[in-house]
């Protein structure tokens, strides 16, 4: 797969650094993602991974540090940079009292998606994931693994170069994890769109990802195919790897208490 | 443009679903205007005042209508708490637009509020003196409607969960009715009470809007509506200005 990308870096990250007042919550990581990669970002809870994304995505601003999103700067193109990606935050961020339509009309709107192509776009996307019957149903209906594919579907809607997911399928059933990751995949293969996705599942990040960065108290570990971080340690899987490299696994136990709640709000929905 | 009218659809459109909401909400005034309005009325027909409903009427419209803008302001914690405020602040649409329809969606709502209880009062006995002023007392509603929703936004940028919420009510909000001249005419109260009054946003709101209902008041149309409008554009200011701080 990665032979025919081309050399464009749609993303780069030179130094970057994050500090919530004496914490480093990330630490002077680089790295880059070709246009139409699936890069992931694995590592345990607390390890800087939604940091990283919210300062990717211009949701805040780094300590230190250089980053480039399709040729823009976040701290200063924020729009041209807003404009260029679609994003599923770790945490959901639907509005329940609205139905599906209304949720992917509104993003249409703010995104302006042209009123010609408006319903068709939506309709075709609510059929990719498989919500088009549920269409006019209230989004406080639907089951954790319906919300998660109707914020995928959401953020396609604008055909964005870059789709940012954070925990994209935490707490939610294998099935689903599978029908989400098929969607991404299909999408990115055809339209060249760069995938960058957090998690903590080895064998998602195994399953799905071009490249994979391993980052650990803020600070990326390793980075490389699967193959080359076999490579590298010398294992025959990501999970020996991984423990090769830190010395620790991720077992759902380490994941904290908010990971626990988080997933379980997903499940239960959340009002 | 299209930023402003789906944030206002949406606000629209969320209220209007929810009748059960819309009807619970009109107990209170409905309390308000039987209960003082006929427990009162009696002493104030002796005072030479005349018909208390008359007086008291536009009062408690003006009530709901505060009431009503301030909570669609200040449901934006609702949207920060379950996330919906990240997909609308990281989309690439300036924030003062996000803000103006955001407003403008309370505000209506918070008027339509008032022009129901403005027709409960009709029912329980409250006249219009013009009717070519009602024009004039909707305009007033809308004003007061703004200038209240921009303070909930205001309010809401600035406080983390709903923790804050109960002590706004408390010193703020309710003070802002008891003081506007609401339940109780202007003149010749104690001079502490009145100089509160006459800093209330809310007393001018009021007046004006009695004035066109009822064609008394106490400081005139002009100057009502001046205050009224400069109060409006300073909160709306202040609103947009700590919304575009919010870290969503
Ligand atoms: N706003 C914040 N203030 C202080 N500490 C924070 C803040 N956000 C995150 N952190 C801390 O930074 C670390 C990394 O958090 P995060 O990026 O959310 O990790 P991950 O997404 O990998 O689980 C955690 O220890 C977290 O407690
Ligand atoms: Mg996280």
């Amino acid at each position: 797969m990665v032979s025919n990308l081309t050399d464009t870096n749609i993303i780069s990250v030179s130094g970057l650094t994050k500090k919530f007042k004496d914490f480093v919550a990330v630490d002077n990581i680089s790295f880059t993602v070709k246009k139409g990669e699936i890069f992931a970002f694995l590592g345990p809870n607390g390890a800087g991974k939604s940091t990283t994304i919210q300062m990717l995505t211009t949701l805040l601003a780094p300590t230190k540090g250089k980053v480039m999103i399709n040729g823009n700067d976040p701290t200063k193109n924020k729009d041209a940079v807003r404009k260029s990606f679609g994003i599923v935050f770790q945490d959901p961020s639907l509005d329940s009292d609205l139905t599906a339509l209304e949720n992917m009309q509104y993003h249409a709107v703010l995104y302006k998606v042209s009123k010609e192509i408006r319903e068709k776009r939506i309709g075709e996307l609510l059929r990719f994931v498989e919500l088009w019957d549920r269409k006019n149903d209230m989004v406080k209906t639907f089951s954790g693994g319906m919300k998660r594919r109707l914020e995928v579907a959401r953020g396609l809607l604008h055909h964005p170069a870059i789709m940012f997911l954070d925990e994209p399928t935490l707490g939610l059933d294998p099935q689903t994890r599978n029908h989400i990751w098929s969607y991404l995949q299909d999408i990115s293969e055809k339209q060249k769109m760069t995938v960058f996705f957090t998690t903590h599942y080895m064998a998602e990040a195994e399953k799905v990802a071009d490249r994979i960065a391993i980052i650990d108290h803020g600070k990326i570990v390793a980075m490389g195919s699967l193959a080359e971080l076999e490579d590298k340690t010398k294992t025959n899987s990501l999970e020996e790897a991984f423990i090769a490299i830190t010395g620790n696994t991720i077992r759902e136990e380490q994941v904290n208490g908010t990971g626990r709640m988080r997933a379980m709000q997903r499940l239960w929905g959340r009002r | 443009m299209s930023t402003i009218y789906i944030l206002w659809l949406r606000q629209v459109k969320k209220y209007f679903r929810t009748p059960s909401r819309i009807i619970g909400s009109l107990g209170q005034p409905l309390l308000f205007l039987l209960v003082f309005g006929f427990g009162f009325g009696s002493i104030y027909k002796q005072a030479g005042q005349g018909d208390y409903i008359q007086f008291l009427a536009p009062g408690i419209i003006m009530m709901s209508v505060l009431f009503t803008a301030v909570f669609s302001g200040i449901d934006l914690i609702w949207d920060r708490q379950f996330g919906f405020l990240k997909e609308t602040m990281v989309a690439p649409v300036p924030r003062w637009q996000i803000m103006l329809g955001k407003t403008l969606g309370g505000a209506t709502v918070a008027s339509f509020q008032g022009v129901i209880v403005f027709i409960l009062s009709l029912i329980v006995g409250f006249k219009v003196h013009d009717l070519f002023m009602l024009p004039v007392a909707a305009l007033f509603v809308f004003l007061v409607a703004l200038l209240f929703t921009s303070l909930g936004i205001a309010i809401a940028s600035r406080l983390e969960d709903m923790q804050g919420f109960q002590l706004i009510m408390n010193f703020l909000v309710m003070p802002i009715f008891f003081l506007s001249g609401s339940l109780f005419p202007l003149q010749g109260l104690p001079k502490a009470l009145e100089v509160v009054t006459r800093l209330d946003p809310l007393t001018y709101g009021i007046d004006g809007v009695r004035e066109s209902l009822i064609g008394v008041g106490t400081f005139g149309i002009p100057i009502d509506l001046l205050l009224v409008v400069v109060i409006t554009v300073v909160l709306l200011g202040i609103g947009s200005y700590l919304f575009e701080r919010i870290q969503a």
